[in-house]
């Protein structure tokens, strides 16, 4: 369980997020979504102990994410930031198997390396797999990045458009592994989408914010109706059904 | 999903490394052999069976020499390798960020306020400038606009060279400029037994960051990947530091400034293998042997009987490797 | 107001060498006011000539940082110098005429600087990759300077030292007279080019569109660039950060790049650096050596400045 406890942030005298107060529970998908500028990134971000907090508290298991040592945390949780920078010359499985670094502190065992060969296998990098990082697509490289944080293995997963650069098939195919994973393995995934409808059709729960603060949170049905829309993204659009899910015609 | 787990691409992986790693061995073993014979008076392999003086010789000042190449090269090396992963950018070194400087800086005040003080107590406060000069260095680079690779080195050479000025401008004051000369311009020919055992130190710490390896690459990944895997960034980011300060000073102190070593070397090993140190770390140590050794031979060879400095001959080496690098560099990174 | 605060600096220039000529002075008056006097003509040949072929080089480049130093085009002249000495020996090094040596020393920095230099300048490299391979060529070409001494004189201790910074207390008289017309001529012509070098300072795209014929006009500049930092050089030895000092501070000052203002301004910053501070190095501290070494620590903090600030806006 997430705890998140009366979270304030500013940045430069401005507010990024106010009075946040949001307890998430083991297994499921809960998206984060809302304009630019909305505090999603800094949500998690702070939940990911990547920024210092101001005020507020957070707790993942219970335990506090700012003095609880980091292995211990990134046994827990593992994050996927946007635009992940890397500076050096690894192949995609060196990268993959950092992601099994809290574990063993970089002396892989047996049990790690077929973790490693199964994330690589999920997310289609499996013949990419001694190729530098460079040499790839930013398709591909995201890919990497994915299941590198896969491969953590953690109950948590906090995912910041983890879609961009995908393509359609693997886009679907990301959000399938996600649902497959909540599904049967009881694990969490926090995840910001651009786009809604991905939200609509995978996602547990929505957690819509606006102007650093939550504006709508709950089911899919209940959150993605015209009014908390428009509410949160500033127009009104059309909602409908299909599959047994909302769809929001927000490009009408 | 699940596969059947492929035994790792071991057999492949040693494939690829085998035939590079047995010719640096070859290389290394006939760069020694000629670093223990040549020198003002030519050693033979007969000589040395039958004349106890060209073995006295051999002990007290060949042998003392080549393994202080050796040493200083793959720490060197390592050091640039360090560095590398803690500012995250390909082309800085020891040299080219103000630490080696800083580190002379540090022997010549010692020098100033402890005449007496030993070569080890020296390498203390050597350590401790380079320390200094070392984060000031970093704390700037962590703030240039990561979208221009090239302005840190550039930064870093001429924050070297301003540091160097200081190094100057003291010495002249306190009429210590010789012993300036062989700290700022690094060379071998003074090293002999009992002068160069310091250099075992930065040995034992390539050693030791082979062993924090997969947390230097961990490191190299940047903050926010590192402390999303658990690593304590903060923590070894110092002992990242501390590392290369120490090499710095031990180096500085004992041969004096090599440019370029650690420039050159880890940017071709990576060119080669990647950038998993764990892999890399042994290879670019043995690199960095082999250059600097070598260089020291071609600068004993060049106007035999006298020698050049190593650091002479290096700086038109590494700055020609250098030059070639930055020109190669792929346009995106 | 530039009109006033140039007065300003003439003024300030003026007491510069009034103080070189007459502080501390001592025993026979006529004899060491005219050695002081020879002394100062080369010190302001080489602040004229540092501040004009850093202005001229800025100006080519349209660019506020590059200087002809940290391109490494002191360190191409040097070598030059070193190769002459190297191929004719030191006795034939000597026994040749000051001109033609300086001659035969320019010309060996131009061929350099055309084969490795101006491919660089022309090839639109993003900016900190120039500076860095300008850098990077300035130390190959300083360590080769030192290989070649080493090669001719294996004892030779001094060397290092006096390859890496300037010592304006150690002037090359025998080059004053040649060093005096290059820099005399070269002042003249900008003076005269004042206004064009405005269009030029443009780029090449707004130049050519009024009317300048670029190539020849850069390359023109860049000749006359190439004979500045050799008079500077074969007089007092590199001086890397100088001129960076100079236009940063007169511009500074000014507050504009009008060549009309930033020629006079840049060349009467020089003097002030260079005279007035040797006349307190030398007179008033008795450490005549040190000079180079504090404007290259000083120039140096100004570059960083610079590097810093503007890679941040």
């Amino acid at each position: 369980m997430i705890r998140i406890e009366d979270l304030n942030l500013a940045h430069g005298g401005t507010p990024v997020l106010r009075d946040i107060n949001l307890t998430i529970d083991r297994g499921g998908i809960i998206a984060l979504v809302g304009p630019n500028g909305a505090g999603k990134s800094s949500l998690l971000s702070l939940i990911a102990r990547l920024r210092p907090l101001q005020t507020g508290r957070i707790f993942i298991d219970g335990l506090p994410v700012t003095t609880t040592p980091g292995r211990e945390l990134a046994r827990r949780m593992a994050i996927l930031r946007q635009d992940g920078v890397f500076a050096g010359r690894l192949t995609v499985r060196e990268l993959v198997s950092l992601g099994r670094f809290p574990h063993n502190q970089g002396r892989s065992t047996p049990q790690d390396r077929a973790r490693v060969e199964e994330a690589l296998v999920q997310f289609g990098v499996a013949d990419l797999a001694e190729r530098f990082l460079e040499t790839l697509s930013g398709g591909q490289r995201q890919r990497a990045l994915v299941a590198m944080t896969f491969c953590q293995g953690t109950d948590y997963l906090l995912l910041d458009e983890p879609l961009n650069n995908l393509d359609m098939f693997h886009a679907r195919h990301l959000m399938q592994s996600l649902r497959r994973m909540a599904d049967e393995e009881a694990r969490t995934a926090i995840i910001v989408l651009h786009d809604i409808n991905q939200a609509a059709a995978y996602a547990d729960r929505i957690i819509a914010m606006r102007d650093g603060r939550i504006a709508s949170d709950g089911t899919p049905g209940e959150v993605l109706t015209v009014d908390t829309l428009a509410a949160v993204f500033g127009y009104r659009m059309q909602v409908t059904a299909a599959a047994g899910r909302p769809l929001v015609l927000h490009h009408l | 999903m699940t596969q059947s787990v492929p035994e790792p691409k071991k057999a492949e992986w040693r494939k690829r490394i085998t035939l590079p790693r047995m010719a640096a061995a070859a290389a290394l073993v006939v760069l020694v052999c000629l670093s223990l014979l040549i020198g003002a008076d030519t050693l033979s392999p007969t000589q040395l069976a039958n004349d106890p003086e060209a073995l006295e010789l051999l002990l007290a000042s060949r042998l003392p020499r080549t393994l202080a190449a050796l040493l200083t090269g793959s720490a060197l090396a390592i050091a640039g390798l360090i560095m590398q992963a803690l500012v995250r950018n390909r082309f800085v070194e020891p040299s080219t960020a103000g630490t080696a400087q800083s580190a002379a800086l540090g022997i010549l005040l010692m020098t100033l306020v402890f005449p007496a003080a030993s070569l080890g107590v020296k390498m203390i406060g050597a350590t401790a400038l380079a320390l200094l000069g070392t984060s000031v260095f970093m704390a700037t680079a962590d703030r240039l606009p990561v979208t221009q690779p090239h302005l840190v080195p550039l930064f870093g050479l001429v924050y070297g060279g301003v540091i160097g000025a200081v190094v100057t401008f003291v010495g002249w004051q306190t009429d210590l400029l010789q012993f300036i000369d062989i700290w700022t311009s690094g060379e071998f020919s003074g090293v002999v037994r009992g002068r160069y055992e310091f250099l075992w130190g930065a040995g034992i710490i390539v050693v030791l960051s082979w062993w924090i390896a997969d947390r230097l690459t961990v490191l190299s990944l940047g903050r926010e990947a590192s402390i999303g895997l658990g690593l304590d960034y903060a923590w070894t980011l110092r002992l990242g530091l501390l590392v290369v300060s120490v090499i710095a000073a031990l180096t500085v102190s004992v041969v004096g400034i090599i440019p370029f070593v650690g420039l050159v070397v880890p940017n071709i090993v990576s060119r080669v293998i990647g950038d998993n140190l764990r892999a890399s770390i042994p290879c670019t140590a043995l690199a960095g042997a082999l250059l600097v050794l070598g260089c020291d031979i071609v600068g004993r060879l060049i106007r035999y009987p006298y020698e050049i400095p190593v650091a002479t001959v290096m700086g038109v080496v590494g700055a020609l490797l250098f030059l070639k690098l930055i020109r190669l560099r792929p346009s995106h990174a | 107001m530039h009109k006033r605060r140039l007065v300003l600096l003439a003024v300030l220039a003026v007491v510069s060498v009034a103080a070189f000529l007459t502080l501390g002075l001592r025993g026979n008056l006529a004899f060491v006011l005219q050695i002081r006097a020879v002394k100062l003509l080369a010190l302001v040949q080489v602040s004229v000539s540092v501040a004009l072929s850093t202005v001229l080089f800025q100006t080519v480049t349209a660019n506020r940082i590059l200087t002809p130093s940290i391109m490494g085009l002191d360190a191409l002249y040097l070598f030059g110098q070193a190769l002459l000495v190297f191929l004719l020996g030191g006795l034939g090094y000597a026994a040749i005429g000051g001109g033609w040596k300086f001659a035969a020393e320019v010309l060996i920095m131009i061929v350099l600087a055309a084969v490795l230099l101006r491919p660089l300048l022309t090839a639109r490299l993003d900016m900190s990759l120039l500076l860095l391979t300008g850098v990077t060529i300035g130390l190959l070409f300083r360590s080769l300077t030192q290989l070649l001494f080493r090669l001719l004189d294996p004892n030779a201790f001094a060397v290092v030292q006096t390859a890496s910074f300037a010592n304006f207390n150690a002037l090359r008289a025998d080059l004053t007279i040649i060093g005096s017309i290059v820099t005399f001529a070269t002042a003249v012509v900008c003076w005269h080019h004042r206004h064009r070098l405005d269009v030029v300072a443009l780029g090449r795209e707004a130049a050519l569109g009024l009317g300048i014929d670029w190539s020849r006009t850069a390359t023109l500049l860049l000749l006359m660039v190439a004979l500045l930092v050799a008079v500077s050089t074969a007089l007092v030895g590199p001086v890397s950060f100088l001129g960076l000092l100079v236009a940063a501070l007169a511009e500074r000052v000014l507050g504009t790049s009008r060549h009309a203002v930033i020629l006079p301004a840049a060349a009467l910053v020089a003097i002030i650096l260079l005279v007035g501070g040797q006349a307190i190095f030398q007179h008033l501290l008795g450490s005549a050596a040190t000079l180079g070494v504090v404007i290259e620590f000083a120039g140096g903090i100004a570059f960083l400045l610079l590097l810093y600030l503007g890679s941040r806006t």
